[in-house]
């Protein structure tokens, strides 16, 4: 290891690191632009020079590897100078319109100038301006406040893996942009907002609405998809402004997807703020304790078997437990977590987790994927297999859905019989994953909400047997869930009890009038039609599909407006933070239901969130321990048979609409009209 | 003054044929074999010894250069590339050697090639060069069909492709490391050092690139020896180099001459002295558009070679001897090369990107005189600002012509801004 001076002080770092990391090692700062530590060197700001002795001219700390022996200084006066001087090329055509930029209060620009720049300019010519560009609907440009650091391009072609963004023309002509006029097609293109140090890339939604100071940031997770990003939430006054991406290398790196980051203008629209009922067929606006009292009369005499509850994809597990502890005082067995009718669920715990871990990824050597297309599932997860690919010795294949999943991969095609033939070691990929030394392959939903996926889990558990993915340490066995809510759901066991129905058994129920009352929970995404005669209660935050067929409706909380617990697709329970109040009357959701109890003289036993989490602790030991995943252990699962010959799909077509948040979202619909509603509507004879 | 016998470039004319049969009959591709039998080692210290110093610009010595290529082949092959993208303003050395003496780069390329165990070598031309990129592949392709290079090249078992590249035209292209990026076909910008080509170049390969002169003088060094060569010249500025005389001379010319010559002998013998007379010369660009400029007094007696001129704040470069007499305005010509610089920025580090531009809007003004006399330090400023802290040496290139002017003509510059002045109160 060698061993360096900087500034006097002695530190001894691994080879191979530069000296712009030994010195933030040590608490020195240097000012940068262009590094980035995700990124690669760039070494083209010129803001990090330090004075190495022994080498004449000044040299670029974020590029420069340590050697032994090496006395660097940052701190002489001719590095000052130099700073100041990179600063002061930086700022001679870079518009002095701070007041109007929305990076102001943020801007690393801003900051250093202010640590290290002059403090008047010396340039009189005429300053350059150049046109902006049209990246979408997501990120506004202002390319004459460009400083060419060129993360934006390292970004999307090295970690989005789009290779749209680039450099044209040279000298002060230099621009970066797409070649020919395009929007960034990238799911992870908001990236590239947090990622600009000027204000050449703002968030287009979130144009001149806030600043900085003037925001409240509170610490969340994300729930857009199952990954369970770790978030920041902007909020002012009662609004949520906006959503930032946090650190967390275990699960998202410091990268959001696009629609976790913009669908949150959907937070304002179409919000349920005041209970409802539906009096001659038309909701009528109501008092809570009517509503309340309304089901409690309803559901009075009605046994247990023609009762039913669906918990839905954002459902937290405070509610979940709440609403399942209400059910077994009302005896009734008929609970399901699984909308979209997945063949998962009970143990053991690793047959419905993602156990290789989404860090775990980076170690893996092949991959499977089944019936899945991670760009869409899970964006940000799908980066991280991108990750893993741009090291080298990892290949890729995919049984499923033909896409562009932004690295090489064996396309193997989209039949089940496939993976029969992997799975009995006849196809020649088996042989790929017997030979590796940490093999893995990711199930998606699209082969496990199937009629026979149990089957297919059954063929998945085999070829993860068979081809050696489980063994002492390695878990290559993975489930890409999409709902925030799932694991959660499975993990507390809201599931079917003894003789109980699953979804399909409740709607078939309803459809037949077995079931009278049908509880959901924020279930949007099952098919209302089939709920018959039922009378259908629906709590959630959206007026969406299901408060459209409720009788009663119940204003709950959205993921920001709550402290709740979502476990993601690892098993990592991890906890939102209440950032706004919910609009109007409603209220948190385990709330609600501890409210219900009351009024159905079921009352549940915890009156305080303290008292329900040490109840979930106590249906599931995993929720005592915070962000933390623990491995889980390996049995038998799935069914054996032979799967239908269907083709299997990805069951996300549109990445920008998963969910009542995003469908609500203004900007998630232009996202849809840019990106997906034209391909679909386009017949060749509307012009 | 360089004696016949000494001559390297004894087509530097075009007088003769360029093709396998004259270059043969000039002592080209003779006993290759046997100095390729002689080892890499033999070759590397022999041009160790000859002190032969890189010819296109920077004079870092050749043999050390070739030297620090990995001794041993690895898992990856090693590459020689040519630069042939001369793009110097004033020079037009390889481009000669290229038409009319082309057998001498291509054996250079063997005996560098094996000597850094390399099996092919890319020669990256100019694009604007057409016809000297005709003569060279016509000198390849003879030389293959005589198996002197290909498959065993001049029977010695050894294996040597030669490959011709034509580029785009961009001056940055002629930077090493930026010619690389332009080979593997990406945009021409200089790459970071460390790593050097040497460790990781050409498709991330160990790589050496040397420039045309360098590798066509090789053969001949190696035949006569390197003690021959650094018999020649002075130590530490050894052997013989082309220099290109442009400018306000009566006769311009390409002519190798004997390191270490006077530049007043060098000006009159071989181009008729200066238009006017000795008396009438302004001043003298000494190496190519990069380095600054010579006043006459200086021109009178300085020499031309690396460190004479280096001590008199100049630098020998690519050689190209620009002339300019009393006719000239001085200052215009500048500003013509800082606009030149501004012009071939790639763009990529922000001194260079941003300082090239503001530098020529100075210059313009300074032409003009509608200026301040304080600007003409704070333009001094500027040029130190980008010197050196730039990922390549073109800011350096951008800023020493600036930095000379001012250093030598300052009171033309001052004058300019006073007689603006005077019109302006007048008018």
């Amino acid at each position: 290891m060698p061993k360096l001076t900087i500034d006097g002080r002695e530190v001894e770092v691994a080879a191979g690191t530069t000296i712009l990391q030994a010195a933030d090692y040590l608490g020195i700062e240097i000012p940068r632009f262009c590094y980035h530590e995700r990124l690669a060197i760039a070494g083209n700001c010129r803001m990090c020079l330090v004075d190495v002795e022994k080498s004449p001219k000044p040299v670029a700390s974020c590029a420069m590897p340590v050697a032994e022996g090496m006395v660097v200084h940052t701190d002489t006066p001719q590095i000052k100078k130099a700073r100041g001087g990179v600063l002061e090329f930086l700022l001679i055509n870079h518009p002095l319109d701070c007041p109007i930029c929305d990076q102001g209060g943020e801007c690393d620009l801003q900051d250093e100038v202010m640590a290290y720049g002059f403090d008047r300019g010396r340039y009189h010519e005429n300053k350059r301006a150049v046109k902006d560009k049209d990246f979408g609907p997501l990120v506004k440009t202002t390319m004459t406040r460009c400083i060419h650091c060129t993360r934006c391009v390292r970004f999307i072609t090295e970690v989005a893996g789009v290779p749209e963004l680039g450099a044209t023309g040279r000298g002060e002509n230099l621009e970066i942009g797409t070649y020919v006029e395009k929007a960034l097609s990238s799911e992870l293109s908001g990236n590239i907002v947090d990622l600009c140090p000027v204000g050449a890339l703002t968030s287009k939604p979130y144009a001149f609405m806030a600043r900085p100071w003037e925001l409240k940031k509170t610490e969340s997770i994300d729930v857009f998809d199952a990954l369970g990003a770790n978030i920041r939430v902007d909020t002012r006054g009662n609004a949520v402004m906006r959503v930032l991406p946090r650190l967390n290398d275990d699960v998202n790196e410091e990268w959001l997807g696009d629609k976790s980051r913009f669908a949150v203008d959907g937070l304002l629209r179409q919000r349920l703020d005041r209970p409802y009922l539906r009096k001659d067929g038309k909701l009528q606006p109501i008092s809570w304790s009517e509503a309340l009292a309304a089901i409690a009369a309803k559901v009075k005499g009605l046994g247990g078997a023609k009762l039913a509850a669906i918990a839905g994809d954002m459902a937290d597990c405070e509610a979940m437990t709440a609403l399942k502890d209400l059910f077994g005082k009302l005896d009734s067995p008929n609970l399901d977590c699984r909308q979209d009718g997945a063949k998962l669920g009970g143990s053991p715990r690793a047959s419905y987790l993602f156990n290789s871990t989404v860090a775990g990824i980076e170690d893996a050597d092949v991959l499977l994927l089944i019936g899945t297309n991670p760009r869409v599932e899970a964006p940000v997860l799908n980066a991280r297999i991108r990750k893993r690919y741009l090291k080298g010795g990892f290949s890729v294949a995919a049984v499923g859905p033909k896409a562009n999943l932004t690295y090489k991969h064996e396309y193997l095609g989209d039949q089940t019989a496939i993976l029969s033939a992997i799975a009995d070691g006849s196809h020649p990929f088996a042989a790929v994953l017997k030979a590796a030394k940490k093999p893995m392959l990711i199930l998606g939903q699209g082969a496990l909400a199937r009629v026979d996926g149990d089957i297919l889990l059954g063929l998945a558990r085999k070829i993860a047997e068979t081809t050696g993915m489980v063994a002492d340490g390695w878990n290559g066995f993975n489930v890409l869930h999409l709902a925030a809510a799932r694991v959660g759901g499975l993990d507390l066991g809201f599931l079917p009890g003894a003789g109980g129905r699953d979804v399909e058994g409740i709607l078939a129920g309803a459809e037949k009038g077995e079931i009278s009352v049908v509880y959901l929970l924020g279930a949007d995404e099952i098919d209302m039609s089939r709920l018959g005669k039922a009378f259908v209660i629906y709590q959630g935050h959206h007026g969406d599909a299901g408060a459209h067929r409720a009788d009663v409706v119940l204003p709950g909380a959205a993921y920001t407006e709550k402290d709740a617990t979502y476990v993601n697709t690892e098993g990592r329970v991890q906890r939102t933070n209440l950032a706004v109040f919910p609009p109007g009357e409603a209220k948190e959701d385990w709330k609600i239901l501890r409210a219900l109890s009351e009024a159905m003289n079921k009352v549940l036993p915890y009156d305080t969130l303290g008292k329900l989490r040490a109840r979930m602790a106590e249906v599931n030991p995993l929720f005592a321990g915070i962000n933390a995943i623990a491995p889980a252990s390996w049995g038998s699962f799935g069914a054996d048979g032979v799967p239908a010959a269907d083709p299997l799909a990805s069951p996300v077509d549109n990445y920008y609409m998963t969910d009542p948040i995003s469908r609500a979202s203004r900007t998630m619909a232009e996202c849809t009209a840019r990106f997906v509603g034209c391909a679909h509507k386009r017949t060749g004879t509307n012009g | 003054m360089l004696s016949d016998k000494d001559r390297i470039f004894t087509n530097l004319y075009g007088l003769h044929d360029f093709r396998l049969k004259g270059a043969q009959a000039r002592g080209d591709w003779s006993g290759t074999k046997e100095l390729l039998a002689k080892g890499r080692d033999w070759i590397i210290e022999e041009m160790k010894t000859s002190g032969l110093r890189g010819r296109g610009g920077a004079g870092f010595p050749t043999g050390l250069k070739w030297s620090f290529m990995p001794k041993e082949v690895g898992t990856r092959p090693h590459y020689l590339v040519v630069n042939a993208d001369e793009g110097e303003p004033g020079t037009c050395k390889d481009r000669d050697i290229m038409r009319y003496d082309p057998h001498k780069l291509v054996e250079g390329c063997l005996l560098a090639g094996f000597a850094m165990s390399a099996h092919a070598a890319y020669i990256y031309i100019r694009g604007e060069f057409i016809r000297e990129a005709e003569n060279l592949q016509v000198a390849i392709d003879e030389a293959r069909a005589a198996g002197l290079i290909g498959k065993d090249a001049c029977g010695s078992g050894w294996e040597f492709e030669v490959y011709v590249h034509r580029g785009g035209g961009a001056y940055i292209c002629g930077e090493e490391t930026a010619l690389i990026q332009s080979l593997e076909g990406k945009k021409g910008q200089p790459r970071l050092k460390p790593p050097f080509p040497a460790g990781v170049g050409l498709y991330g390969c160990p790589t050496t690139v040397n420039n045309v002169e360098s590798i066509a003088v090789a053969p001949t060094i190696l035949r006569r020896g390197g003690a021959w060569f650094s018999g020649l010249g002075r130590p530490k500025n050894s052997g013989t180099k082309v220099f290109c005389i442009s400018g306000h001379v009566e006769q311009p010319c390409n002519v190798e001459e004997e390191m270490g010559i006077p530049l007043k002998e060098l000006i009159e013998k071989h181009a008729g002295g200066v238009r006017g007379g000795w008396d009438n010369l302004l001043g003298i660009i000494p190496g190519g558009s990069s380095v600054p400029v010579l006043t006459k007094d200086i021109c009178d007696t300085v020499l031309m070679d690396f460190d004479s001129l280096r001590d008199v704040r100049s630098g020998l470069g690519t050689a190209a001897v620009i002339v300019m007499d009393k006719s000239t305005d001085i200052v215009r010509a500048i500003t013509r090369l800082s606009k030149f610089y501004k012009h071939e920025s790639c763009g990529q580090c922000t001194p260079c990107r941003e300082g090239t531009g503001w530098m020529w809007r100075v210059m313009e003004r300074m032409c003009t005189g509608k200026a301040s006399i304080e600007e003409i330090d704070q333009l001094d400023d500027v040029t130190r600002q980008v010197e050196g802290h730039t990922i390549c040496a073109l800011g350096d290139a951008a800023a020493w012509p600036i930095q000379g002017l001012i250093r030598s003509f300052r009171p033309e510059l001052e004058r300019r801004i006073r007689e603006a002045r005077a019109n302006a109160r007048a008018a």
